[in-house]
């Protein structure tokens, strides 16, 4: 009976995103003349100077919608923490209880720093090709997956990560001030703007990008460590 | 890249599986009795939804938002980079909240003893 | 029709198809590496609609990480999701 209903609320809404999305075309230029899109297109290449016009949008137009996902990813890191918080005399042993094979030790040794490397020129040229600082500090939590996989008590030192992510964060902050204390808004380019397709330009955003690279990097290593030193429950 | 001219086909194909996708998600979510399979159903639904938003601003001979030094000076016909820097913040936060959900329901076993939710269904510690 | 249009609609059908698996599929460990195949196809699809910000976010995020903590989550719970089927050897049955 349960499973009617279902199916009757699926087809209802179902029916009705059909018939919204049947509506816009795909692939059409609707609109011509005046849109958000040409504006946005101008701007990022003639003011801001910056090649990569998602990377304009996401730190410049629409920075503030990014300071505040900063801010959820920093609220999720710490729920975690606290929900996963333990005892410490109910509990032994950890989710990895041995280390890998040679093989994985050996490949894990020369492949960590390469993937260091290639998340750190990710978030570096985010104003100049695809990526950015989301994408750099997803690979870089990747390459400390890799090493916290394959030794069963790799250490990661929790004080460290703190200080990276919270200086990152304020590095966020000082650079938004530092444009309302210039006499304009926040998080407006206060910098040098520079020609297009070169590292130096387009003013603060390079800088934002490197702050959020470090931090989503550091925050999302100690989800995994917190995650990963969850121990058993010791089975009566 | 050009995707072809069958605007019918691809209509079809890129909006009726994101549409199929949060579908499939919504039955898990409600129907299955297991905590992790919902959540399972709740990302399913993230995935179909990124889908639908980012193939709206498609737009056909259209190539990527990115000036690179080779068609800086030709002025190609650019996809809309708005829904994508939209889509970009909301993978990020589907993980985030993703996350937070699964560790919740670490917490439940460890006191409930069962990820079920019929026998998880009174509220007495 | 084209073969990149044909190769799409593959694409399609087997994104549908994943997504069922992992909903139907009763051992918990199968569904969650159908849900990374999802990942994994729609950052395709994602690169043929001309978006590699987006494209190199899911295949990061979606692929390594949502995957990892699932099975770390299985690891601490149960792997199964009804006390009714046990695996034996290689098959699945109803104890």
């Amino acid at each position: 009976m349960k499973k009617v209903i279902v199916l009757l609320l699926l087809a209802v809404v179902g029916y009705y995103l059909v018939d919204v999305f049947s509506q816009i075309s795909f692939g059409e230029n609707r609109y011509e003349g005046q849109n958000v899109r040409d504006f946005y297109l101008d701007k990022s290449k003639n003011d801001l100077q910056v090649s990569n016009s998602v990377t304009a949008i996401v730190v410049n137009f629409r920075g503030f919608d990014t300071l505040g996902e900063v801010t959820v990813l920093f609220l999720a890191a710490t729920a975690l923490g606290s929900i996963l918080y333990r005892r410490r005399e109910d509990a032994h042993g950890g989710v990895v209880l041995f280390s890998a094979s040679r093989i994985v030790r050996a490949g894990s040794h020369l492949l960590f720093a390469p993937i260091l490397l290639l998340g750190a020129y990710v978030f570096i040229h985010g104003h100049l090709s695809p990526g950015g600082g989301f994408q750099g500090g997803t690979i870089i939590a990747t390459g400390f997956l890799l090493m916290l996989l394959a030794y069963h008590d790799y250490k990661v030192s929790h004080g460290v990560l703190s200080w990276v992510e919270s200086l990152a964060g304020l590095t966020f902050v000082f650079a938004g001030l530092g444009g309302l204390i210039l006499g304009k808004t926040f998080l407006e380019n206060f910098l040098p703007v520079g020609t297009i397709n070169y590292l130096f330009s387009g003013g603060i955003i390079p800088i934002i990008y490197i702050a959020v690279g470090f931090k989503v990097g550091a925050e999302l290593t100690g989800v995994l460590y917190t995650l990963l030193n969850e121990k058993e429950y010791k089975k009566q | 890249m050009n995707l072809g001219n069958n605007l019918d086909i691809l209509t079809i194909t890129f909006y009726g599986s994101a549409i199929l996708l949060i579908l499939i998600g919504l039955y898990a979510a409600l129907v299955k009795r297991s905590l992790i399979k919902i959540v399972i159903g709740l990302s399913i639904i993230d995935s179909g939804v990124h889908l639908l938003l980012v193939s709206i601003g498609y737009l056909q001979g259209g190539t990527a938002p990115i000036f690179s030094p080779a068609v800086i000076d030709k002025n190609p016909v650019m996809v809309d980079p708005v829904p994508q820097a939209l889509v970009l913040t909301a993978i990020v936060i589907g993980f985030a909240v993703t996350a937070v959900a699964l560790a919740l329901v670490i917490r439940l076993y460890r006191h409930h003893k069962t990820v079920n939710i019929d026998e998880i269904k009174n509220l007495k510690w | 029709m084209s073969i990149l249009l044909v190769s799409i609609i593959i694409m399609a059908i087997l994104l549908l198809g994943a997504a069922i698996y992992a909903v139907i599929q009763k051992d918990l460990l199968y569904a969650v590496i159908a849900t990374s195949i999802i990942s994994l196809i729609l950052s395709i699809m994602f690169y043929l609609l001309q978006a590699p910000d987006v494209a190199l976010t899911e295949a990061a995020i979606g692929v390594a990480l949502t995957t990892i903590i699932f099975v770390i989550t299985i690891r601490n719970t149960e792997r199964y999701e009804d006390k009714k089927h046990v695996k034996v050897g290689n098959k699945i049955i109803k104890k």
